[in-house]
């Protein structure tokens, strides 16, 4: 998950009043007076003392971008839905937080996953829970995930192309039993039985589709959830801190496991992980 | 890849689409329908970016079913093309939308229809159409297949060589696929 806050070599103080000089070098050394009819407050606009101004832009946004650093999973079974998440936040290689919450609580029957950005996750799925609220007050019944899912896809919809980053699974039970939606920010929505989103994703697919059964009971699930966060803690260096594991019933959600990665490393494996324990050469 | 064909028959026309999800190079799902039923003889098949897919076709179905409400008739298959390209010819210049269909119907008296509509609003009425990289291997096979009398197992048997070329020669051939046919009785789908 890439994080909230921005730490970049020439956005901090340094850029704030950024002089004339190094404004002019970044737009290739044209007089920015000239350039704005002579305008004394255009010439004054701070810029990034850089000497490639674009280039800088794109790789400011690339640090804020992509799905970096995090691994969600979610499926539904027999006996409802498990959702299983990491913990870590980064800002490009720098681990930001190892305590982020990327399960956000909708309603007692409904979760969001979040992987992309931190704001635009927070923000678009506390909006969510709003819109499900009101559904709710309206109809005077609860939302179904098929709804609710698409409540969140029409709002990513509606922003498309405008620098919106967010992958999320929607989870959870309705009259219809339970459910899962994957809804990302290019506006796609989709119902299926197992999504993991994240970079970590195709680490946690790997275990995931190997332990899958329908027909499992729920200590098994639980495991499987949690083993395959683990495995994707394991390889990929952006994901990683805590899992937790949520399981959703026709009753609501319960938060079954909040486990530290290194507890749990140390718990799988005692003596160190086979795949790592070869002799230095 | 995604892939989508479709062929015009005697009486009826047959769609072929992948059944996967993508994202970036994670297949999520084998099962995804990407063929939409507008009313019960028309159905489109679509391609292109997956929410514009889905937003946009989702549009057509509702615009189609108003009409149908409002005037107490429902539209032509030839008229839900043309609506259609309507549509996205207008979006073209404003917020394009990414999304290829082929428009297959069946109409009383005027027999089955197959349209190509691809996201720059080009609107051809064709015998057998597609998308995507593994039509390349497919058109020409099926230009060489086609006769005006093609009956439905032998459609059915060209979309079973079609998919079978695609997984044979194609790096990045979807390993699922769906195939649906409307004729005078409505839309079905054939289990492959």
């Amino acid at each position: 998950m890439a994080s909230t806050r921005l730490n970049v070599p020439g956005l901090d103080g340094r850029c704030a009043g950024a002089s004339r000089a190094a404004a002019t070098l970044a737009l290739g050394g044209a007089d920015l007076a000239s350039l704005a009819g002579g305008s004394p407050v255009a010439s004054e606009f701070p810029l990034p003392a850089v000497q490639d101004l674009d280039r800088f832009e794109n790789n400011v946004q690339e640090l804020v971008k992509p799905e970096h650093g995090t691994t969600t999973l979610g499926f539904i079974f027999r006996d409802g839905v498990i959702i299983a998440v990491d913990s870590r936040a980064s800002q490009g290689s720098y681990v930001s937080s190892q305590t982020v919450k990327k399960v956000i609580e909708i309603n007692p029957y409904l979760v969001g996953t979040m992987a992309g950005g931190a704001a635009d996750c927070a923000f678009w799925q506390r909006n969510l829970g709003m819109q499900c609220r009101m559904f709710e007050l309206k109809n005077k019944k609860r939302i179904t995930v098929c709804a609710a899912s698409k409540m969140l896809a029409n709002t990513m919809y509606s922003y498309k192309g405008m620098g919106l980053s967010m992958g999320s699974m929607i989870g959870g039970w309705d009259p219809s039993g339970p459910a899962i939606y994957y809804v990302d920010s290019d506006g796609q929505r989709t119902k299926g039985t197992i999504f993991s989103v994240g970079s970590g994703s195709l680490y946690a697919y790997g275990v995931l589709d190997q332990g899958y059964k329908w027909d499992m009971d729920v200590d098994t699930a639980v495991e499987l959830g949690q083993r395959a966060i683990y495995h994707a803690q394991f390889r990929d260096a952006v994901s990683g801190g805590t899992c937790s594991v949520y399981h959703i019933t026709k009753d609501g959600w319960t938060k079954i496991r909040g486990n530290n990665h290194y507890d749990m490393h140390y718990q799988y494996y005692p003596g160190g992980h086979p795949t790592a324990a070869n002799d230095v050469i | 890849m995604e892939y989508v064909m479709g062929i015009k028959g005697k009486g009826f026309a047959m769609v072929c689409t992948s059944a996967t999800a993508v994202q970036q190079i994670i297949t999520m799902k084998h099962d995804e329908d990407k063929i939409l039923p507008l009313g019960t003889h028309t159905m489109v098949a679509t391609s292109g970016e997956p929410g514009d897919r889905v937003q946009f076709s989702e549009f057509v179905a509702a615009n189609a079913r108003l009409y149908a409400l409002r005037n107490k008739s429902k539209l032509s298959t030839k008229a839900i093309a043309n609506f259609t390209r309507g549509e996205l010819a207008t979006a073209l210049r404003k917020g394009p939308k990414s999304a290829n269909l082929l428009v297959a119907g069946y109409d009383k008296g005027k027999g089955a229809s197959l349209y190509f509509l691809d996201y720059l609003a080009t609107l051809h009425s064709m015998n057998i159409a597609g998308y995507g990289y593994g039509s390349w291997f497919v058109l020409s096979m099926y230009d060489r297949m086609w006769h005006p009398d093609l009956t439905e197992a032998e459609a059915l048997e060209m979309m079973r060589l079609g998919i079978e070329e695609v997984k044979n020669r194609l790096v990045v051939a979807s390993p699922t696929y769906t195939v649906k046919i409307v004729d005078e009785n409505g839309i079905r789908t054939i289990p492959l």
